[in-house]
């Protein structure tokens, strides 16, 4: 497992108030990791780092085998690198189709003369269906993603991330708002595809994170307070303290 | 397997609008002075010969607004720009042609600087000047006056959509924006050494140069035509532009525009294609349009102007390209109905309803109505009629 990820020293603050206070974490590849921390511990802002919606005030982001710093690089060119996010909230584009949401993703050339001139083709209808079966939804396909339910659109914005063949999923809180027997087929969906590829998911819920079964970061007032297997995090003092104590 | 269905196919509105476009240019064409039975008066043939190339300002408008989810508040500057620009050479070479004629009897030939400053004087003589400015450099040749009618208002839009978009100003910020930069053009153009002729505007230009002996009605039956084929171009561009997957990008720009930042895509370099595209359109509509007017001036690029143009899409049915084409043409036709006398007044007794004053209201009126009660404007009511098949 190779370094894919890292973020060292990093600190943001808004408005004087302290967001993330000198975090480092490295994300291996491929690998499956859960970030958990309490309402307000950076782990949102973390995301935003990473993905270049905002600036830190100092501290390094490194990504690849050429350690290139994505510090630099707009929101575009860093999901270019081949950084997908999933949001809290599902986004999805409610207006178009479900199989219109995922040949927008697909990864194909992002310009806007390539994408005027894009033919489909036979591949990305392939790929397109794979993911659709992969996801459970084969016969949403023509329908519009607006009339999906919470939990499918959860899943169609989790395919999008998949048709972006990205080397580093974000996740948040995918499991927001699924019935049991949803929660367990995007923990199946998680983990095959942090059999090829990072997955950082960050998550409330417990039980989800130990149905994950992987190495957890515990994030607190913006810095790391604990990293390793759940169990081993969950006996950590000070973790209790901060944040399962409450 | 992927079915390739052809483009038309896939579209079906596109074949419709094409028909009825067709039939109503062969309609007036047949009751028209020129070829026809005289129905229809010269008049009224250039008054529905703009009306085509307000629905092709509507539609750039509709993309860009309705589709891409820019609500530019400066369109029609870009329609009066490219009135300027082909207003130039007809000016020109109409009144090169008049001085020419009237120098062919001088005893000495005129020098080529002389032929130069007298139609100098006879353009600039009503703003107190007799040289031609520099961006008059080109207004000789027809060729180059008419890349100008694509490449200025090109240019602006590139220019101010590019700084605009890349401090990702957006939604009303954006509108403002546009409305100022519609403002500083037009108090521009109203003064009196913008090169312009200024509150005079360019005038004459019905009359189009070395076509002296044809008559009226024949040459608003040629810009009839030729504004009946810009729009079915345009409106083919225009829904091939949007069926595809450039549609599906720029209405997820309009719906979530972070989002489809975090898929990968350089939003702004997709909304500087709409915005320059569609601004490119509005002055070809222009171009067809002011022939048609015989005159511009700086009150046609007021600030109003591009508000009145967002009011058609959105009567019409913005998001659907054939909604902006019947919001261009209910409205507009309607306007100059009202404000031309046509509505009688409403004697109320204590107070009469003059329309000429009163129009406006009731403009402004439907316009709120149409945006609480029916946002997807008259072109909704296609979605009663034709049930979509899934």
């Amino acid at each position: 497992m190779s370094t894919l990820l890292e973020v060292s020293g990093v600190s943001v603050t808004f408005d004087g108030f302290r967001a993330i206070n000198n975090l480092s974490i490295q994300i291996g590849e491929p690998e499956l990791r859960a970030v958990i921390g309490p309402n307000g511990a950076g782990k949102t802002t973390f995301m935003d780092i990473i993905t270049g919606k905002t600036k830190p005030d100092e501290g390094r982001v490194l990504w690849g085998e050429k350690n290139l710093s994505l510090l630099g690089m707009s929101e575009s060119q860093i999901a270019r690198q081949g950084i997908g996010r999933k949001f809290q909230k599902p986004t999805v584009f409610e207006d178009q189709t479900v199989r219109e949401n995922l040949a927008m993703a697909l990864r194909n050339p992002r310009g806007p003369f390539e994408v005027l001139f894009y033919r489909k083709t036979a591949e990305g209808a392939a790929k397109i269906a794979e993911i659709a079966a992969e996801i459970g939804l084969t016969d949403a396909l023509p329908r519009r993603a607006g009339d999906l339910s919470h939990g499918q659109k959860q899943w169609l914005e989790i395919g999008m991330l998949l048709a972006q063949d990205p080397r580093l999923l974000l996740v948040d809180e995918p499991a927001a708002g699924m019935t049991p027997a949803e929660r367990e087929h995007t923990t199946d969906l998680l983990k095959r595809a942090a059999q090829t590829r990072a997955v950082v998911v960050v998550e409330h819920d417990m039980e989800f994170v130990r149905r994950l079964g992987c190495k957890v970061t515990v994030l607190h007032e913006g810095s790391v307070l604990a990293e390793g297997s759940l169990d081993h995090v969950t006996a950590n003092k000070d973790v209790i303290d901060v944040y399962l104590g409450r | 397997m992927v079915r390739r269905r052809s483009f038309i196919a896939q579209n079906p509105s596109v074949l419709w609008f094409l028909l009825v476009l067709a039939l109503f240019t062969l309609v007036v064409t047949l009751m028209s002075e020129s070829v026809g039975s005289g129905l229809i008066s010269t008049s009224f043939v250039k008054t529905l010969g703009k009306t085509l190339c307000l629905c092709l300002v509507a539609i750039a408008m509709d993309v860009v607004w309705g589709y891409c989810g820019i609500l530019s508040l400066g369109h029609f500057a870009f329609f009066g720009l490219g009135g300027y620009a082909i207003g130039m050479w007809l000016m020109y070479a109409r009144t090169e042609i008049i001085v020419t004629a009237s120098l062919t009897n001088a005893a000495i030939p005129p020098t080529p600087q002389e032929v130069s400053d007298a139609i100098a004087t006879q353009i600039f003589g009503v703003v107190g000047a007799s040289e031609f400015p520099m961006i008059w450099a080109f207004a000789d040749s027809l060729a180059l006056q008419l890349i100008m009618v694509v490449l200025i208002p090109g240019l602006l839009a590139l220019i101010f959509g590019g700084l605009a978009f890349r401090s990702r100003v957006t939604g009303v910020y954006l509108s403002i924006l546009t409305q100022a930069m519609t403002l500083a053009l037009s108090l521009y153009l109203f003064q009196n050494d913008s090169g312009l002729r200024g509150n005079n505007g360019l005038s004459g230009l019905q009359n189009i140069p070395g076509f002296r002996g044809t008559p009226q009605a024949e040459i608003s039956l040629w810009f009839f035509w030729a504004s009946a084929l810009a729009l079915a171009l345009g409106y083919v561009l225009f829904a091939w532009i949007v069926s595809g997957k450039m549609g599906s990008v720029i209405r997820a720009i309009r719906d979530d525009e972070a989002r489809v930042r975090f898929l990968g895509y350089h939003v702004e370099s997709y909304k500087l294609f709409v915005f320059t595209l569609t601004a490119i359109i509005a002055a070809i509509a222009g171009a067809l349009y002011y022939p048609q007017a015989g005159i511009i001036n700086p009150a046609e690029v007021a600030p109003i102007a591009s508000i009145y143009l967002a009011v058609w899409v959105a009567i019409g049915g913005r998001g659907r390209l054939y909604g902006a084409v019947i919001g261009a043409v209910f409205v507009s036709l309607l306007s100059s109905w009202f404000t031309g006398g046509g509505a009688p007044n409403i004697d109320l007794g204590v107070y009469t309803i003059q329309w000429t004053d009163w129009w406006l209201v009731l403009l402004g009126l439907s316009f709120v109505a149409v945006t609480l009660f029916f946002p997807k404007g008259i072109g909704g009511l296609f979605d009663y009629l034709v049930r979509k098949q899934p």
